[in-house]
Order: structure tokens, then sequence, then C-alpha cells
């Protein structure tokens, strides 16, 4: 019996230690950005002095983020989804190609994409300087997933005869996409839009390149913050980046869960 | 009630079908379908059945110089939601998304047909095919045979000039398509739309049939009524995929073909070579040895119920099938004379 026993209780034991592994340094850092002062640890008090700098000071990059992830995902609905659908439907080899060239970002490092981007719309003064130059390369960015995303459950719907069926009961392309195709991709839009925003407002590579002093975002002002200021006003900045991410990341999970109960029935 | 008057009439003119690579699945076929009635295309797997349907639907376009015509008006270039058709798809495809109404009102409410007007209509539709009490229930929650009457609610609930159904019983099992199929025949005799069915299932074809266009290797091999197919196949192909076949060859002097176990007698055969001919297993019947004019051994006996299945050896260059009286008392090995019908035999084309 014991011996039986004995796998399951080494599994939860590795369980626990890699993600105490994962989780330990993260609740460090945000219990950090609480202390009074952190080379005293605790027992120095707790304090949400250093929240309410970062907010006095970044709060402009705060809000561009928040913008920038919503803007990204604007873009995305806009252009993904239909992109998926025409892929989805066209199918065929010129089909495929399309769709590599669409996920080469994946493969291609922020860095380079952010580079090719400067080289070749660096020389537009007002765009460069502007949030949309980052806004294009979230969006060059993020596009692959939420593509990715809703055609996978496309592909699983069988759209192909669902379009044939209701183009023979009269509809055009546009009244079948609205009508038929986007309320039963709605777990793929769904998955692709939390996905693009999380992506969007922790991504730091591409931003980090893209960025002008007026146009730093969240990541971009984190990295600062850890290079330039105490440790506690970087540990304050961590815990608002978390407060923003993790209902986003449950938000996703639950999308998950429901799309799998839903599968199952 | 009625979903329409009688349709249109219909007029496949030189259609061919050839894909990238130079495939051809179907050859230029011309075919006339009259206004209101129901035609099958039948036949085996690849024989571009089911290209022709999807080229009146208007989902794949013929080669050029093919053309498809509704009443003498030339539909070829017009899209599928143009072409007012309604289609039963095999997997049904009905939105998930939405309940039976709304699936069986979608083509209504696309032709901005008012909400009132449109219940009133989805209601009709569904009593018609025997729904009525499904109205708001999700898709996922019907069976098979109540998914193929939404199908079927729904292409029908917009009138269309067209009804064209593509093996929408085969993911039924056997006795509900049985029983859908005595369905469907009233209803398409109802209904009076011009149909066309297509499926691989020759007892579809023969219950629900005005005429049925055999097909195959992507050209027509016969159109005809249920019986001229049956008892009047045009061809070998005809008369094996059709129902149980016994081909029977030999060599033919005068009226009488000369077999291992004697001679039969063929209305309009002539003096040639080796002739092929048919005889279905019921037309033969089972008699004394003495004195036939031809003979065989049982080789094989299955009573299925309704009837005696015997096998028959030594009769012709292959063992023959009987379909005989299920009282009838015979063994295997018994000796037996085979008579045949004035007329019942026919002589093929290969």
């Amino acid at each position: 019996m014991i011996a039986a026993r004995l796998p399951v209780a080494l599994q939860a034991a590795f369980t626990v230690l890699v993600t105490a592994f994962l989780i330990v340094p993260a609740v460090m850092s945000m219990l950090a950005g609480v202390t009074v002062q952190y080379s005293r640890g605790l027992s120095s008090g707790l304090t949400l002095e250093w929240v309410v700098e970062v907010w006095t000071l970044y709060s402009d990059t705060i809000l561009r983020s928040v913008l920038i992830a919503l803007a990204t995902l604007g873009c995305t609905l806009t252009i993904g989804v239909p992109a998926a659908y025409g892929l989805q439907v066209t199918g065929g080899r010129i089909a495929r190609v399309i769709e590599e060239i669409i996920t080469l970002p994946l493969a291609i490092p922020g860095l380079a994409i952010a580079l090719g981007m400067i080289i070749t719309y660096g020389g537009v003064g007002s765009f460069r300087q502007s949030s949309l130059f980052i806004l294009a390369g979230h969006v060059v960015f993020t596009m692959p997933f939420m593509i990715r995303s809703v055609m996978a459950v496309l592909g699983v719907i069988d759209l192909d005869t669902l379009d044939e069926s209701a183009a023979s009961l009269g509809a055009s392309r546009w009244q079948r996409f609205i009508d038929v195709v986007v309320p039963n991709a709605i777990p793929g839009i769904l998955a692709g839009s939390l996905t693009v925003v999380t992506l969007s407002l922790g991504e730091f590579n591409l931003t980090w390149m893209l960025h002008t002093p007026l146009t730093k975002t969240l990541p971009v002002g984190l990295a600062d913050s850890y290079a330039s200021m105490r440790l506690e006003i970087a540990s304050a900045y961590t815990l608002i980046f978390f407060v923003l991410l993790v209902p986003l990341l449950a938000a996703m999970q639950f999308a998950a869960r429901n799309r799998a109960t839903r599968g199952r029935q | 009630m009625t979903a329409n008057g009688k349709g249109v009439s219909l007029r496949l003119e030189n259609c061919a079908k050839t894909y990238p690579g130079g495939i051809q699945v179907l050859s230029p076929m011309t075919l006339e379908i009259a206004r209101g009635e129901t035609v099958v295309l039948l036949g085996p797997s690849g024989c571009g059945k089911t290209t022709t349907l999807r080229i009146i639907a208007g989902l794949i376009q013929p080669d050029h110089g093919g053309r498809v015509l509704f009443d003498g008006v030339d539909v070829t270039s017009v899209p599928i939601e143009k072409r007012n058709v309604g289609m039963v798809f095999q997997s049904y495809a009905l939105f998930p998304n939405m309940t039976v109404a709304g699936n069986i009102g979608y083509g209504l409410k696309i032709r901005h047909v008012p909400k009132a007007e449109r219940r009133k209509r989805v209601d009709a539709m569904m009593q018609l095919v025997g729904i009525d009490t499904l109205h708001d229930r999700r898709v996922d929650q019907l069976s098979g045979g109540q998914r193929q009457r939404v199908a079927l609610a729904r292409a029908v609930a917009c009138q269309p000039r067209v009804l064209l159904l593509d093996e929408p019983l085969t993911a039924l099992d056997a006795s509900l398509r049985d029983r859908l199929r005595t369905d469907l025949n009233q209803l398409f005799r109802s209904l009076g739309i011009t149909t066309i069915y297509v499926t691989h299932d020759q007892g579809e074809a023969m219950a629900l049939g005005d005429r049925i266009v055999v097909m195959t290797k992507g050209t027509i091999a016969q159109v005809g009524t249920p019986d001229e197919i049956y008892f009047r196949p045009a061809n070998r192909f005809v008369a094996e995929f059709i129902g149980a076949a016994n081909i029977l060859e030999g060599p033919l002097q005068s009226e009488v073909m000369l077999l291992p176990g004697g001679q039969l007698h063929i209305d309009g055969g002539r003096t040639g070579d080796t002739a092929v001919a048919m005889v279905r297993p019921e037309a033969i019947g089972i008699v004394s040895p003495d004195g036939a004019s031809w003979t065989g051994r049982i080789q094989t006996k299955i009573f299925l119920g309704d009837r005696l299945r015997l096998t028959v050896a030594e009769a012709a260059t292959s063992a023959i099938v009987v379909d005989a009286s299920n009282r009838l008392v015979v063994q295997v090995g018994d000796r037996v004379g085979l008579t045949v019908p004035n007329g019942s035999v026919r002589l093929l084309t290969s």
C-alpha cells in the first residue's frame, strides 16, 4: 500500500518544489514592493508608499501599456478574425504560404522585428515618435496568436460546410462571417484576445527597441526602475504589473476550462 | 402546407469538371430535369454525383462551355447565395450557435422576412417535418434523425427553386434511414419542388426517385425510371450496381444462349459470338430437373425469412443466385431445374 502511494507522494513533492521555485521569487519581489525597507525585511513594516510613488512616477507608462494592449487587441480582432476565416475557407497552397508568412514573427526575435521596423519606417518622424509605432510592432508580434487561435476553432467546426450551408440560404460572405463564423469562433477569439492582451502588456524586447523617452510602456518602465531606482520602487512596479496581469491569466484559464467543458458536452 | 409551387425545370448542358492537375472528375454531361421532378443521382464513391450536385448548387463552376439553366435561364455564373436553392448536406451543417427555430428561420431572416411572418413559416416548416416541439432546442441536443429533419426544414423554408440533398441519410442507422426514407418520399410528393437527391444507396434511389441517373467514373451510365433501371439496365455496370444480378455469358444461337447447365431462351437474341445477359435472382424459378432445359446443383442455401436464397453451381460459367419461395424444400447438393419467364433475361452491352 505504502509502496503504491510513494510515487504519488514523490510526484506531489516534486510539483510543490517546482511551483515554489517559480512562485517564491515573484512573491518576494511583490513583498519587497510593500516593505518599508527591504534590507531589513518584513520587520521594517508594510507600506503602500512605494506603490503610490510608482503610480506618481510611472502612471503614464501603465496607462499607455493598457491603451496599447487594447488597441493591439482591436487591430488583431479587426484584421486577424477575418483573415483566419479567409485562410480557412480558401485553403490550398496559397493559404498555407500566407499562414506561414503571418506566423513568421513567432520565430523571429522581437529585436530583429523591431530593427526591421526602425530601418523601414524609422524615417517617418511622426510615426516613429508616436505610440503608434509600438502599436504596429505589437500587432505584428501578436497577430499570429489571434489567427492561429481562431483557425484552430474554425478547423474543428467544419467551417467549409457551415459556410456553404449559410450561402445556400442566401447569406452573403459578410453575413456568413457575422452570423455563423464569429459566433462559432468565440472560444478561439476569446483565447486569442486574452493571449494578445497579455503578450502586449508584458512585451519588452520589441518595445525596448521601438520606444522613445515619451513612449515608454510598463515593462520598459519596469526595466528603467530596476536600473535606476531603489529596489522597493522597482518591486512595487512589479506588484502593479502583476495586479494587471493576473486577472487576465485567470480569465484565460476560465475561458479555456469553459471551452473544454462545452466540448465534452 | 406546401413550400412552393413546382420549382423550376433544370438543364445541365455539356457540364464537365476538371481540377487543377488535369484530373477530370466529370465528363461532359447533358441532363434535363422537369419541373417538380425528383431525380436521384446514384453511383459509387467518386462517380461524380456530388460534383454534379455542387455544379447545380453553384458551389463549383463547370469547365468552360458547360451551362446550368433554371427554367431556360443561364445561372452558370450566379453564385449559390443568389440561386435560391435549398441544400441539405450529409453532415446537415446546422449552425451550432442557433436554436432549431433559428436555423430554420435563418434564410428567411437573410431575406428580411418580417419577424411575425418568419415565426409563422418556421412553425409551419417544423410541423411539416414533425419537429414542432423542438422550437428552442439547441442543435447539440438533437438526435441524428431530428437534425436531418431540421436541415430539411431549413432548406425548404425559403421556398427554393431547386432542392438539393447530398446523401442526407448516410449518417443515420439503418432502421432510422428506412423510416426517414418513407417520410422523405411523402415530403417530396407534397412539396412538389424540383429535387435532386444524391446517394450511393440503390434502395434510397428506388424509393425516392421519379427518375434515377446512374453514374460511374464521371459519366452517366443510364437515366431512367426505377423500374427501367432495374428491369432494363443499359449495361453490365448498371445491372450489377442496382440490386442483385446474375451475369450470364455464353454463345448465342438464334434466341438461345448455350450455358454449362443447358440452354436459356433470350428474347431478341441473334446468333453470334459470346453474349452477356442479366437475370435477376427472383426471376429464376426452381423446378424438377427432369426434362428441364437448364439445370444446376444447389451449392448453398440461406433462409432469409421472406425468401430462400440459393446459390446454384454448374448452371452458368459461375455460380448463380436464386431467390426462391421460403417454403421450397431443397437440400444442398440437389440437382434442380431452372426456369426463367420470357422477357426476364436482358442482353447487356459491356
